[in-house]
C-alpha cells in the first residue's frame, strides 16, 4: 500500500451520480471518464486516482487492498459478502429495491420453488431465512423472461421503476432491502491513511447531507 | 478441457489454497522459525506441541462459532466422536494451560505449527498457514496485555516486516454497552455485525427502537471513534455518564497507549473502538498489526479472560498469533540460498570418511558427488572440492 489514494468506481449510473459528489468533495478527475481508455484516471489532487471497474469487481478490489476506497452498491455488496470492508457511507445514490418477482401469486404455495436471478447469495439467505425451500438458477440477464419461459416461477432482482415488470405481466411480490450506493474502505487503509480518508468521507458525508436537506 | 483430464493428467495440482515451500523459501522459513522461538525462549515462554488433531469438543471449547465452519472434521475409529483437524491453536494452549498444567503463577507458552482452514479467513490467504504465537495466562493487568503486544512487534521485526501500524482497541466497551442498553441477543448480533463493517446508516436503524437515548447516542458514537491518540479523549467526552465498566474499560486502553507510546516509538498507534474481530471469543483489549503493503492484518490477538473456564480453570489470558508464511512473504528475503559447500568425491576410503565427518561436525554442507553423474560444483552449491594430495584430503577452492 502506497502514499497513493485509489478510488474505485464502476461504471456507468454511479460513475454519473458520484462524480458530482467527489467534486464537492474537492476531487475531480483530471480528464473526463470515458473520453478515452484509460482505467487509471489522474485526479486534481496530488496522489489521488481513481480507477474505472466493472460494478461487481468493486468490493474485490477494495477488500485486496488494490483500491482504498470504493463505490459500491448495496446489491453487489449483499451478493459479495462483503468481509473485510468498512461501509461508512450512505450516498443516497443510485436508489432502488431488491424484490422477488413473478406472475402475480406466483410465491404462494408449499411446492419448492424454482428463482432465477443474478443475486445467488441474497436469494439463498433471503428465502433461508424465512425456511423457505427455493432451487436457484443463476442468470446473466432479462430476469423477467425466466418466469414467461418456464424457466422459473420467480425472479429476484433489482426494481426502480417496476415497468419492465409490468410489460411482462409481472408483479413485485416481495420486499427484500433498499439499495442504494455506499462508499466501501478497504480496512487496512482506513487504519494506515487514516486521516485523509476519514477526512474524505467527512467532506463526502457533507455533500450528501446538503443534498438531502 | 474435460473432467477426466483434469483428475489424471494434473494430478500434481494442489488444493485451491493450499501451498508448500520449496527449498530457498522452506530454508528462509526454518530460520525465521528458530529467531523466533529462541526469542520467545529469551522472553521466558515455554514451547508446548499441541497434536494437530483432537476431539472436536475441546478444540471448539469457548470459541466463535466462525471457527467450527473454518474447521475440517472427521470421525474417529476408534471412539466414534467427531475429531477436528485445529484451524487455531490458541484453544489447545488454553487447555494445555488450565487442564495440564494447572499451575497459579502466570504462565508463558508459545506454539508454532501448520492449520488448515476449510475456506481462506481472508481472500487470497493460504488455507495451511503456520500460525506461530505467544500466550500468557494468569494475569489480568495491563502489564501483560503490555508484554503480549510488545512481543508481537519483536515478532515483525525479525520477520523484517516493516513499519507497523498497531490497530488497538477494546470489545470490552461495546460489551458493557449493550448489556447497559439491555439489548436482545439478535439485535447486539446484528449491532456487532453492523459495527464491524462501519455501516452508519444501518446502526442508526438497528438503535431506533432503544428507548434510551443515552445508551442510543454511547453506541452510535463507537463507529466514529477511530483514529491517534486523541481518539480517546473523543471516547471519555462521547462516551460520558456511561457505566463503571465502560469507564473501566477506556482507562485500560489509556494505561496501554502510555506505556506503548513511550515504549514503541516506532509503531504507529490507531484505536478503533467498533473494532470488535474475534468479539465472541476476546474480553478485552485487542489489537492488530498492519504494515504497508498489505491489505490485511499481519498479526493480532486480544483478551480472552475465561476461556479456560470450559476446561475447569478460568485464568486471565491474552496472546497473539501470526502466519508465519505471511510474515516471511513481508521480509526482504523471502529465499536464502544454501551456504557454499564442499563437493566431495564417493570412496570407500577410512580417510576421506574421517574427512568429512569433521566438516560436517564444523557445521560445513559436505555433498557426495554420485558415481555415474558428471555435475559441475556448482550446480550443487559447492565452491570447494576435497582432493587427494599425497596421504591427505585436502579442501580445494573449485575453479572458476
Amino acid at each position: 500500500m502506497s502514499d497513493i489514494l485509489t478510488i474505485a468506481l464502476s461504471k456507468g449510473r454511479i460513475l454519473e451520480d458520484t462524480l458530482p459528489l467527489l467534486a464537492e468533495a474537492g476531487i475531480e478527475p483530471a480528464e473526463p471518464p470515458g473520453r478515452s481508455r484509460k482505467l487509471v484516471l489522474d485526479t486534481n489532487r496530488e496522489g489521488v486516482k481513481i480507477v474505472i471497474l466493472r460494478a461487481t469487481d468493486v468490493p474485490t478490489y477494495v477488500q485486496y487492498g488494490a483500491a482504498d476506497l470504493g463505490v459500491a452498491g448495496k446489491d453487489v455488496l449483499m451478493e459479495h459478502g462483503g468481509r473485510d470492508l468498512y461501509e461508512p457511507l450512505d450516498l443516497g445514490i443510485a436508489r432502488c429495491r431488491m424484490m422477488v418477482a413473478g406472475k402475480p401469486g406466483a410465491n404462494e404455495g408449499h411446492d419448492a420453488l424454482r428463482v432465477a436471478t443474478k443475486f445467488v447469495n441474497i436469494t439463498r439467505r433471503y428465502f433461508a431465512e424465512q425456511g423457505r425451500q427455493v432451487e436457484t438458477v443463476k442468470l446473466y440477464g432479462s430476469m423477467e423472461l425466466a418466469p414467461l419461459a418456464g424457466l422459473a416461477d420467480l425472479i429476484v432482482d433489482l426494481v426502480d421503476t417496476g415497468n419492465t415488470l409490468k410489460a411482462n405481466g409481472l408483479e413485485p411480490l416481495e420486499h427484500i432491502a433498499d439499495i442504494s450506493s455506499r462508499l466501501i474502505v478497504n480496512r487496512a487503509a482506513m487504519k494506515m491513511k487514516h486521516r485523509r480518508i476519514k477526512g474524505l468521507i467527512d467532506r463526502l458525508a457533507a455533500a450528501v447531507n446538503a443534498r438531502s436537506t | 478441457m474435460k473432467e477426466a483430464d483434469f483428475s489424471t493428467d494434473n494430478r500434481w495440482l494442489l488444493p485451491e489454497g493450499i501451498d508448500e515451500l520449496l527449498p530457498d523459501q522452506a530454508r528462509a522459513l526454518e530460520r525465521l522459525r528458530r529467531r523466533v522461538l529462541d526469542r520467545y525462549q529469551s522472553w521466558g515462554y515455554d514451547l508446548v506441541v499441541p497434536p494437530v488433531i483432537e476431539y472436536l469438543d475441546s478444540l471448539l471449547t469457548g470459541a466463535e462459532s466462525d471457527l467450527e465452519l473454518q474447521t475440517f472434521k472427521l470421525t474417529d475409529q476408534l471412539s466414534g466422536r467427531l475429531m477436528g483437524v485445529r484451524a487455531d491453536m490458541t484453544p489447545q494452549a488454553a487447555r494445555i494451560d488450565a487442564h495440564k498444567l494447572r499451575y497459579d503463577h502466570p504462565v508463558r507458552l508459545c506454539y508454532v505449527g501448520t492449520v488448515l482452514h476449510t475456506r481462506p479467513e481472508r481472500p487470497g490467504q493460504s488455507r495451511n498457514p503456520v500460525q506461530v504465537g505467544a500466550e500468557l495466562y494468569g494475569h489480568g493487568g495491563v502489564e501483560a496485555d503490555v508484554e503480549i503486544i510488545e512481543l508481537m512487534l519483536e515478532t515483525l521485526r525479525l520477520a523484517d516486516a516493516g513499519d507497523v501500524h498497531l490497530d488497538l482497541g477494546n470489545v470490552a466497551i461495546f460489551r458493557a454497552l449493550a448489556r447497559e442498553a439491555g439489548l436482545d441477543v439478535e439485535t447486539e448480533q446484528r449491532l456487532f455485525e453492523a459495527l464491524q463493517r462501519k455501516a452508519v446508516g444501518e446502526i442508526g436503524e438497528l438503535l431506533e427502537s432503544l428507548a434510551d437515548r443515552q445508551a442510543r447516542e454511547h453506541i452510535a458514537a463507537l463507529v466514529e471513534l477511530n483514529g491517534g491518540l486523541e481518539t480517546l479523549d473523543h471516547a471519555g467526552e462521547r462516551l460520558r455518564g456511561a457505566g463503571p465498566a465502560v469507564q473501566h474499560a477506556l482507562q485500560r486502553l489509556w494505561a496501554l497507549a502510555a506505556t506503548l507510546d513511550r515504549r514503541q516509538p516506532d509503531a504507529t498507534l490507531h484505536f478503533d473502538l467498533a473494532e470488535l474481530a474475534g468479539y465472541q471469543f476476546h474480553t478485552g483489549v485487542v489489537f492488530a498489526a498492519f504494515v504497508p503493503g498489505s491489505g490485511r492484518e499481519v498479526a493480532r490477538g486480544g483478551r480472552y479472560d475465561h476461556i479456560g473456564q470450559a476446561f475447569g480453570r478460568a485464568r486471565p489470558a491474552t496472546g497473539f498469533s501470526a502466519d508465519l508464511k505471511a510474515l516471511l512473504a513481508l521480509g526482504s528475503e523471502p529465499g536464502v540460498a544454501p551456504p557454499p559447500g564442499v563437493l566431495a568425491p564417493w570412496a570407500d576410503e577410512p580417510d576421506l570418511q574421517r574427512r568429512i565427518r569433521e566438516l560436517r561436525e564444523r557445521g560445513e554442507r559436505v555433498v557426495i558427488a554420485l558415481p555415474g553423474h558428471d555435475d559441475s560444483p556448482e550446480t550443487l552449491g559447492c565452491d570447494r572440492r576435497l582432493e587427494r594430495r599425497g596421504n591427505d584430503w585436502e579442501l580445494v577452492p573449485v575453479e572458476g
